[in-house]
């Protein structure tokens, strides 16, 4: 394989790194193209960056994909760090086409972590691993000074096999492809913020981590030669994701805000604080672009699927407005969907 | 959502449109300004732009508490909280406002400790929860929220917390109006009455814009259908030459006003003699200060507070965009070096801004949309 | 002019300060009660909040006499309708 030189000039000029970086928004997209990118991966990268990457082993296609967990609280309604860690890079595998064989893990643990703290997220993990149908066949840990590290930071590299006969890119999206969510939006995001305890809001909202590859699974079996385009709306929310694709493929996704499915508490509780729920993260959910001849079979096989009983198309492809998510109102009002900017902060004014 | 879903009903909205369409006299052309930023804000959201007809104008108008600060209040604020163990909390909306150095997040990235609050109830909590640090909170806003700030200090009063103070920004709604009705440059023929500033001081306030200035006024609520039926109320005075003070909003706005809140404020506050606002310069008795027998509680007092006017940069055109005579897209630096991710001022950031409204929310539409699922 | 959002409230904590639990679909807050004094909030009354604290009660009368002014609005019309003849502008000649 040829490198590439890395350029000596970058387009990333922030003088430093901000939380809106870690965001899963506009700031990380410019952190990721402007400076991983040119220096890692080559400053002329072929494919638009997924979430996973497929590489070919003498004609076996691989996909290989990682992510970090820093949540805080490490425990929330719903799950802990420990499932997000498997989840997450579980589904990052599902929704590039993979199914996921092996994890490894590293862990940073802060000094003063109490065991039992650190044994409850270790068998969060094996049971989620068990769940998911997924080994984890290696790891490291590195111990930091009291103070760092918020408890216990994990990272989670997954390796998997491509499934067979998807070939599923931005630049397969046709206007008239339709817009499949598999579920509430919002749930993962509001549930982590009101356990953070500084709102003193309260609910039952309880994360959605799970694995998707069920799911995928189903789509696969009735809908794999319509299936375009799948991701996982995790920081940055469903809007973030959309938008990528919108950039990625250059056209317009026009939503019907009224058939993205909603819990009524993360309605209330984005209302309260002016948050959008699109901007909001998912950890259970996956959003998918069909040709429109196989949008109401992987509809109904997403809600014959145990947990997909909310799944709801949400919209569709256009020609314009071209590179943008347009969201209408059932009285017709539109407006733009935006990427994240910065980190969903509550509005009060 | 009980109380929101009535006013967001679709058949509602299109008969209310209609009704628009019908009543806009053709040969007319209609100036309507809307005070309130959160009024901006609901209009972009609910994209209600695209179902006015051509010749109903809404103008935006200086309503966006965040917007009209001068940058320097801000390095202000932030000048307390470098002092040793003192922690700056404020809304989210102030979060990523620029000052001279750089935002409150750009502060707390460097280390200086700042949090936000969606309370000030609760930046006093912290304040009972930390007695080892001090808890400044920077109080923004219109008289929506200025009662809620002076109960705050009552209360901090009345448990004793001595660890907390308050850096007052508030403002007032009513200077701020009769500066654009005196400003050469403007014309506008009718108002949208800021709906929950009004749940404070009621209606009787906006008289002399009916009586003095002849424009009719509609105090109206947030939700699609209350924008388009205060609409529908100010086209149908301005058609028939009447100047009233309508209240489009009574589900909420009591016409007197609420006397509770009222009274803490009137306890708690005294206008200033004069302050600056960003595009409206130096307006005589518009905010609110912290009576002297509080002062245990101002951060002004308890602190040297530095005092510096910075003034915006000289290409931005954040002024004239307050006061409606630009458009947010008129402004040379919209949507080049100004955009919400690096925001030159504060209307790019604050989502009760209309830079960032427009931005966020029309910006890129194309001319031709289609509509899906009817 | 800033977010202000209707919930309704659970129950009362007796004060002072007076705070009650407010209800907004599903999501739970203590709310200070403390600018309602003059009206004697109760339990199951519905309230707009703005930053933790309530300003105003919600008229439920009030809010369905706004409903009907709007459905008049289309009375209205149907009925102008029927007097011009599909919308021609003038009253048919007696």
């Amino acid at each position: 394989m040829a490198t590439i030189a890395a350029p000596t000039k970058l387009r990333f000029r922030d003088a430093q790194v901000e939380m809106a970086h870690g965001a899963g928004g506009k700031a990380s997209r410019r952190l990721v193209e402007g400076l991983f990118a040119p220096l890692l991966f080559g400053a002329d990268s072929a494919e638009p960056l997924g979430d996973a990457a497929h590489l070919d082993f003498d004609g076996t296609r691989i996909a290989i994909t990682t992510d970090s967990f820093v949540v805080r609280p490490l425990r929330f309604p719903g799950g802990s760090i420990g499932e997000l860690a498997v989840n997450g890079t579980v589904n990052d595998l599902a929704v590039s086409g993979a199914r996921a064989e092996a994890l490894v893990v590293s862990y940073v643990l802060e000094a003063g972590l109490p065991t039992p703290v650190l044994e409850a997220e270790v068998r969060a993990m094996g049971e989620a691993a068990r769940n998911a149908g997924v080994l984890i066949v290696s790891g490291d840990t590195k111990v930091v000074e009291y103070g760092k590290a918020d408890g216990m930071y994990i990272t989670t590299a997954g390796i998997g096999r491509a499934i067979p006969g998807l070939r599923m890119s931005p630049r397969s999206v046709r206007p008239g492809d339709q817009v499949i969510l598999s579920g509430p939006i919002g749930d993962h995001g509001i549930t982590i913020l009101l356990a953070r305890g500084d709102l003193d809001l309260e609910s039952d909202l309880r994360s959605d981590t799970r694995p998707v590859l069920p799911f995928v699974e189903a789509l696969v079996e009735v809908a794999s030669p319509g299936l375009r385009w799948m991701r996982d709306p995790t920081r940055g929310g469903l809007a973030t994701s959309l938008n990528e694709l919108a950039r990625d493929c250059g056209l317009g996704i026009v939503l019907r805000e009224d058939w993205i499915p909603l819990r009524d508490a993360v309605r209330g509780a984005c209302e309260l604080l002016g948050l959008d729920p699109l901007h909001i993260a998912n950890e259970g959910q996956f959003v998918a672009v069909l040709a429109p001849e196989f949008a109401e079979l992987a509809l109904d096989a997403l809600q014959r699927t145990p947990g997909g009983e909310d799944a709801a198309i949400i919209g569709e492809v256009r020609d314009a407005p071209a590179a943008t998510v347009l969201g209408i109102a059932p009285y017709g009002g539109t407006r733009v969907i935006d990427m994240l900017v910065g980190d969903p902060l509550p509005r009060i004014c | 959502m009980k109380f929101v879903d009535e006013f967001r009903d679709p058949a509602a909205i299109s008969q209310t449109a209609e009704e628009i369409r019908r009543i806009a006299d053709p040969g007319r052309h209609y100036r309507l300004m809307e005070v309130c930023g959160g009024h901006t804000h609901a209009i972009y959201r609910f994209g209600l732009k695209d179902l006015l007809p051509e010749n109903v104008e809404l103008v935006h108008g200086p309503g966006c508490p965040v917007c009209v600060l001068p940058m320097g209040r801000i390095d202000d604020g932030l000048a307390i909280a470098q002092q040793p163990n003192v922690i700056f909390t404020a809304f989210g909306d102030m979060m990523r406002v620029p000052g001279a150095n750089g935002s409150p997040l750009e502060h707390k990235a460097r280390g200086m400790d700042v949090r936000i609050v969606y309370s000030p109830a609760d930046a006093l909590k912290l304040a009972e929860n930390n007695p080892g640090k001090h808890v400044m909170f920077f109080a923004i806003g219109f008289e929506t929220t200025a009662p809620s700030t002076a109960l705050t200090l009552l209360r901090a009063r009345d448990k004793g917390v001595r660890n907390f103070s308050i850096f007052c920004n508030h403002v007032t709604i009513i200077p701020a109006i009769r500066a654009i009705l005196d400003s050469p440059d403007m014309r506008i023929d009718a108002f949208l009455g800021p709906g929950h500033v009004s749940t404070v001081i009621g209606c009787r306030p906006y008289t002399w814009i009916a009586e003095n200035e002849h424009k009719p006024i509609a105090v109206s609520g947030f939700e699609p259908l209350d924008l388009l039926q205060s609409i529908v109320m100010a086209l149908r005075q301005l058609n028939a030459g009447r100047a009233e003070v309508e209240n489009q909003y009574q589900r909420v706005v009591p016409w007197n006003g609420n006397q509770a809140a009222l009274r803490a404020m009137a306890q708690v506050f005294e206008l200033r003699p004069y302050f600056e606002w960003r595009g409206l310069g130096f307006i005589s008795q518009s905010a609110l200060r912290i009576k002297d027998e509080f002062s245990e509680w101002d951060a002004e007092y308890r602190f040297q507070v530095p005092g510096v006017r910075v003034t915006d940069p000289k290409a931005a055109q954040c002024g004239e965009v307050l006061k409606g005579v630009l458009k947010p897209s008129q402004c040379k630096l919209f949507g080049n070096e100004c955009t919400p991710e690096h925001p030159i001022g504060a209307l790019m950031v604050s989502s009760e801004g209309s830079c960032a409204a427009y931005f966020n929310y029309e910006y890129r539409k194309s001319a031709e949309l289609v509509g899906i699922g009817a | 002019m800033c977010l202000a959002i209707p919930g309704q409230i659970l129950e009362l904590i007796p004060g002072p300060p007076l705070l009650g639990v407010v209800d907004v679909t599903g999501v739970r807050r203590k709310v200070d009660l403390g600018l309602l004094e003059d009206e004697n909030p109760v339990p199951g009354d519905w309230v707009l909040i703005h930053v933790g604290f309530a300003m105003s009660k919600i008229s439920e009368q009030g809010a369905h006499e706004q409903m009907q002014m709007l459905r008049m609005l289309g009375e209205d019309e149907a009925a102008m309708q029927e007097v011009t003849g599909y919308g021609q502008g003038e009253p048919p000649s007696p």
